[in-house]
C-alpha cells in the first residue's frame, strides 16, 4: 500500500512541468486515504471532497516551490487535516483532556483473577489468549478479519479512528501523527492503543466463535 | 510506576508503548520478563501484532469516478 519515494519524486518532477498524467497518479495513490482521513472532521461526505479537493489545489500552487523535504504524502496530509479542521464542526478543544480523564482498561477487567487470588491480575485460566492462526493473503479466514477490522474501525470514536489510520494503515509515525494531529506523544500512544485493542477484541471474539 | 514484577493486566496497557520502543528500561524488563513466564501475554501480544498487520491490509473505499474526474477538472482549470 505505501509506496517508496523514488518514483514519487519523478511524478512531483512531471507535476511541476504541468503533467496531468502524473497528477493523476497523484490523485489516485492519495485520496481515498485523503477521503478517509477527512470524514473524520466534518459531518458529510460532500464537505470531506470539498477539503479533498481544495488540498489538491493547494498543492498545485504550492508544487512550484515544493522542495520534497516531506514526501508528498506527508504534505497532503498536513494541508488536509489543517483545511478539515477549520470547516470540521465538531468541538475538539477539550479533546486532548478527555483522552486522558478516561482510565478504563482496554481488557475486560473480568479476564483477570480477583485481588484475593494466589495470581491477582493474571488471567483467569479459561480467559487465557490463544495465538491468532495464520491467515495467508486472499485465504477466507484472512479476508473475513480485514472486513471485520474495517467495520470497527467505522464505529471507533473518532479521534481513535483516525489515529490509528495514520498509523497502521497509512504507515506514518509517531512524531509524524502527533504534528498532524497537534496532541502529545502520550495521547497519541493512548488513543492508537485503545483503537487497536477494540479491533483486536473484535477480531477474537469472532476467532474463539468459529471452531 | 511500580517496579515490583508486572502482572497481566498491567501488560496488556503496554503494548503499543511496547511495540512503539517507548517503554523507559526498566519497565521493558519488567514487560520482557513478564513474557518469559507467561504464555496468555505472549499470545495476547501475537495477537495485537496480528491485528496491526490486519489493519494494515484494509483497503480504502474506491475512489468515486466522478469526484476523480472534477479533481481532473481542477487540474486543467488551474493549468
Amino acid at each position: 500500500m505505501t509506496k517508496t519515494a523514488g518514483d514519487e519524486d519523478a511524478l512531483v518532477a512531471a507535476l511541476k512541468g504541468g503533467d496531468e498524467s502524473a497528477f493523476v497518479e497523484l490523485v489516485d495513490r492519495h485520496t481515498p486515504a485523503m477521503l478517509r482521513v477527512a470524514r473524520g472532521y466534518v459531518p458529510s461526505r460532500e464537505i470531506a471532497e470539498e477539503v479533498v479537493q481544495e488540498t489538491w489545489i493547494a498543492l498545485l500552487k504550492g508544487i512550484g516551490s515544493f522542495e520534497g523535504r516531506s514526501s508528498v504524502r506527508t504534505w497532503l496530509f498536513t494541508v488536509l487535516v489543517n483545511i478539515a479542521k477549520r470547516r470540521g464542526m465538531r468541538e475538539r478543544r477539550d479533546a486532548d483532556v478527555a483522552v486522558m480523564a478516561f482510565t478504563g482498561g482496554t481488557v475486560d477487567p473480568a479476564r483477570f483473577r480477583d485481588a484475593d487470588d494466589r495470581f491477582p491480575g493474571h488471567w483467569r485460566p479459561d480467559e487465557v489468549p490463544s495465538p491468532f492462526p495464520d491467515t495467508p493473503e486472499g485465504s477466507v479466514l484472512g479476508d473475513e478479519l480485514i472486513t471485520l477490522a474495517r467495520r470497527e474501525l467505522d464505529t471507533l470514536p473518532e479521534r481513535q479512528r483516525v489515529v490509528v489510520m495514520m498509523r497502521d494503515m497509512l504507515g506514518l509515525d509517531s512524531a509524524e501523527v502527533c504534528e498532524l494531529l497537534e496532541i502529545s506523544v502520550a495521547n497519541q500512544r493512548v488513543l492508537l492503543h485503545r483503537g487497536r485493542a477494540a479491533v483486536r477484541q473484535v477480531l477474537e471474539d469472532y476467532l474463539r466463535e468459529t471452531p | 510506576m511500580t517496579t515490583g514484577p508486572m502482572d497481566c493486566n498491567e501488560l496488556v496497557e503496554l503494548v503499543t508503548a511496547y511495540l512503539d520502543g517507548s517503554l523507559d528500561l526498566e519497565d521493558r524488563a519488567r514487560f520482557d520478563l513478564h513474557l518469559l513466564e507467561c504464555d496468555g501475554c505472549e499470545n495476547y501480544l501475537q495477537q495485537f501484532r496480528r491485528t496491526i498487520a490486519t489493519v494494515g491490509k484494509v483497503p480504502f473505499d474506491e475512489l468515486d469516478p466522478s469526484f476523480r474526474n472534477r479533481l481532473i477538472t481542477a487540474f486543467r482549470d488551474w493549468s
